[in-house]
């Protein structure tokens, strides 16, 4: 099952540190200072959007039926295998910017030079040295993760049991207190009576 | 954590390894845990200056090219750049302004725990302000001097009376300019004014301003504060000191001072050993009352008295974690709110003085001038209530020590260069003309996380020496010289060219000359005044073979000391550039078009040698302007032309 990139919403305080990480990975220079002097160009392949007051970044989804791969002509756009991240290669691209149509999230580009198609790689090369996208390890707030669909799952699973149980169990303290509280008044009234 | 810092002295690295042993987060932790740092602020393109903010300008993508009032990337650089200016000169020159109210308590209270330990220092500055010193006796001389020299700081009419100690070509050139500072507190004001929203947005005009303040922190407010310093705690002598952790001891009450103005430490520094206090040391066990010093307040101390330097800036938490430090006792300046987490580890008592600076975590107790003995013995008798806290529990004082000579003046080079009866710049004009001396380097201030701890100060410090380049050295720099065994008369033939090496030999100095604290930065200003006035090396500093360097700069007077050595005429190299890089213009500004102006420009270069490189660049291109001889000796680094 494939990786992707999450959000927490609320923990994103719109700082675009995301966008300049993302950018410094995809530079010959990885370092920021250098890269201005450089005058290097490498975009963003995550965005920060805002919705009202909340702001969120968003970057290619890696959809499983791809609309950017279903469009390709060339196959320049595809992936190695179901789960693994949706790729650009820059030599097949004839830069015919079908895929920019089709995606339905706004996050395929066509490359600041305007010669191929550009978009999250998942930061691969990172990924298989044992790192996390460069966006992810840059969120100053962690707002930002790397979630596999089935550990994610289980602990969301997990989130919600735990409510459950513990609504339950705050059920039935309630009804234990109230049958007490029944039993009193029974007791009060013989009593009385 | 494990963190291995190849080019930092050997105490240094030992107390790391107690770090980690002992999990306690160090500044190399905090820093690693910072990263990556924000890229708007690294590159200068974030404003906060007001709330339809904050702005930033979008480096890569399609996003805004100017803030929401319409600044573009220059004018937000330079504005930020210029509050980070106004800031270092109010750090400086407040220190300055409190030496001014030092000086006037010795004139208005005969009482007064302070005196005029200088008084040829004294008539010097009043000769400056055109105050007449015959015959008056030295209280009230320091009167005078001392109002006088508090209106250089908020007159509202005239110019900085201390600027007047600059060549008078440079002093020319500053009036034509329009930044010749006024006061020192307005050119601030000015800047804070300007920066605001909706005024100053043509950035050679905010920087214009920016160098005006610098000014008059250079040549104002810092110098004031070296000047009355002298004057008040003695105009320092070279002098034996040793330096690193390794000064503590265990058996004594160790009271490390930290921070930067001498106000109180050096009233510490003769107090502690009273007599009574070493009777109160010794009834608790211990054999003594040992004084070291962090960070500039340690280099005040040394130059006047020859107490040892316990480290730098980089080592504050270090010395606390040997376990047998009592108390560090702060002023101003540089000293971590996270002390108060390495303390907690430990039985060390942490102390602020400055109403100025108050901390969490920390004891106060105030300092008043006007009680200084009484509180500064209050201070120690605290330290040793502490030395039983230790309980036995184990203590690691690494055991390294560098033994070093500081101390020097621009007064004292003067002596040592031409001997006491005929002090004079004349053999060091000479030897930089015959080509025994290629130029003169300062190398000065801070360390900072963000690069690899001391390689940049020993690499360019050593490079220089290499290629005949006498070194001056102030502040956090000074101390990491005289640690790693530099400022010895020995480290000339160790690491020093055959030039060097004979003049430092024939005077007896040491090829790395420590001058003092950051704010003693006007001692090399005034070192450069006076050998303009010597002559025959050009009619302004701008004209001099020489050059500046703050390789590991972090601190926002840093900012402050670079902009007034660059408006001095001054080619000043950093490591990490300024805040700037985002801002075209701005950039090209400073480190090339600003030169058509002040004769001074910066430089940014990481690489130490290859920033050594661009020095002796510059001192070579001063030279073939002056029309020098070659030089002496072969030189290692030949530029090509």
């Amino acid at each position: 099952m494939s990786s992707k990139i999450t959000v927490t919403i609320e923990k994103c305080v719109g700082c675009h540190t995301c966008e300049l990480a993302c950018a410094i990975e995809h530079s010959q220079a990885k370092d920021i200072e250098r890269m201005v002097l450089a005058g290097e160009q490498p975009g963003y392949r995550i965005h920060v959007e805002t919705y009202g007051p909340r702001s969120i970044p968003i970057s290619c989804q890696h959809c499983e039926e791809a609309a950017c791969v279903l469009a390709c002509p060339t196959g320049a756009v595809s992936r190695l295998a179901p789960g693994k991240p949706v790729l650009v290669d820059e030599e097949r691209c004839i830069g015919c910017s079908m895929c920019v149509q089709a995606c339905p999230f706004g996050v395929m580009a066509m490359s600041p030079t305007g010669k191929s198609a550009f978009k999250c790689d998942l930061c691969v090369s990172r990924l298989a040295q044992g790192l996390k996208p460069a966006c992810v390890s840059s969120c100053p707030t962690r707002a930002l993760h790397l979630e596999e669909e089935g550990p994610a799952n289980r602990e969301k699973r997990r989130i919600a049991v735990a409510r459950l149980a513990q609504a339950q169990e705050a059920g039935e303290q309630e009804q234990v207190a109230q049958r007490h509280e029944q039993g009193a008044q029974r007791r009060e009234s013989l009593a009385g009576g | 954590m494990a963190r291995e810092l190849k080019y930092a002295d050997k105490a240094t690295q030992q107390m790391l390894k107690i770090a980690e042993a002992e999990n306690i987060p160090t500044v190399w932790d905090r820093w690693e845990a910072m990263q990556p740092q924000c890229g708007f602020g690294t590159l200068g393109l974030c404003c906060r200056h007001c709330s339809m903010g904050p702005c930033r300008i979008d480096p890569f993508g399609d996003g805004p090219k100017t803030g929401v009032c319409g600044a573009n990337a220059d004018t937000i650089a330079a504005r930020h750049l210029a509050r980070m200016i106004a800031a270092g000169a109010a750090a400086h020159s407040d220190h300055g302004r409190d030496i001014a109210h030092t000086l006037l308590l010795v004139g208005e209270n005969p009482n007064s725990d302070y005196t005029v330990k200088s008084m040829e220092k004294l008539k010097a500055v009043a000769e400056v302000y055109g105050i007449k010193p015959d015959g008056k006796e030295p209280r009230a001389l320091a009167l005078e001097v001392a109002k006088a020299t508090l209106n250089d700081f908020g007159q509202q009419t005239g110019t900085v009376r201390m600027a007047e100690t600059a060549p008078a070509a440079r002093q020319k050139l500053w009036k034509e300019l329009g930044i010749y500072p006024r006061a020192v507190d307005r050119e601030i004001v000015e800047i804070m004014h300007r920066t605001h929203i909706g005024v100053d947005a043509e950035y050679k005009n905010v920087i214009k301003q920016g160098l005006r303040a610098s000014l008059g922190d250079g040549w104002g407010g810092s110098m004031i504060g070296t000047e009355l310093s002298d004057a008040i705690f003695g105009s320092p002598n070279p002098l034996k000191t040793r330096a690193n952790l390794g000064i503590l001891k265990k058996d004594m009450v160790n009271l490390v001072v930290h921070g930067h103005e001498p106000t109180l430490s050096d009233v510490i520094a003769i107090v502690s050993q009273d007599q009574d206090l070493l009777e109160k040391a010794k009834k608790v066990g211990a054999k003594g009352i040992q004084l070291g010093g962090i960070c500039c307040t340690a280099n005040e101390i040394m130059m006047r008295h020859g107490i040892p330097l316990a480290g730098s800036y980089m080592q504050q938490e270090l010395a606390i974690m040997t376990g047998v430090v009592d108390m560090m006792v702060v002023d101003v300046q540089c000293i971590w709110p996270g002390l108060e987490n390495t303390a907690k580890h430990y039985h060390t008592k942490l102390v602020t003085t400055s109403p100025k600076a108050k901390m969490p975590g920390f004891e106060h107790i105030e300092f008043e001038e006007d009680r200084a003995v009484e509180i500064a013995k209050q201070i120690i008798a605290t330290a040793i209530e502490n030395y039983p806290n230790r309980n036995g529990k184990q203590t690691v004082i690494p055991d390294v020590t560098q033994g070093a000579i500081g101390g020097f003046t621009t007064e004292t080079v003067f002596q040592f260069l031409g001997g006491k009866y005929r002090s004079t710049y004349r053999p060091l004009n000479d030897a930089i003309i015959a080509g025994r001396i290629r130029g003169l380097g300062g190398v000065v201030g801070c360390s900072n996380p963000n690069v690899e701890f001391e390689e940049g100060h020993l690499t360019i410090v050593k490079e220089l020496l290499k290629n005949d380049v006498l070194v001056a050295s102030t502040g956090c720099n000074s101390i990491t010289c005289a640690k790693h065994g530099l400022m010895t008369p020995e480290a000339a033939f160790q690491h020093a060219g055959k030039g060097l090496q004979e003049v430092c030999q024939a005077v007896g100095i040491p090829p790395v000359l420590h001058m003092g604290a950051c704010v003693d930065n006007s001692r090399i200003l005034r070192v450069l005044a006076s050998v303009v006035a010597e002559g025959g090396l050009g009619d302004d500093i701008s004209d001099l073979p020489g050059a500046g360097a703050a390789p590991e700069w972090m601190s926002e007077k840093a900012v402050s000391i670079g902009f007034y050595f660059v408006a001095s005429g001054v080619y000043t190299v950093i490591g990490k550039p300024l805040p700037v890089v985002g801002a075209p213009g701005l950039y090209k500004y400073l480190t090339d078009e600003i030169e058509q102006e002040v004769g001074g420009k910066w430089a940014f270069e990481e690489d130490p040698i290859e920033a050594a490189h661009l020095m002796l660049r510059h001192i070579d291109r001063k030279r073939k302007a002056l029309k020098l001889k070659p030089m002496m000796y072969p030189q290692p680094f030949k530029p090509e032309e």
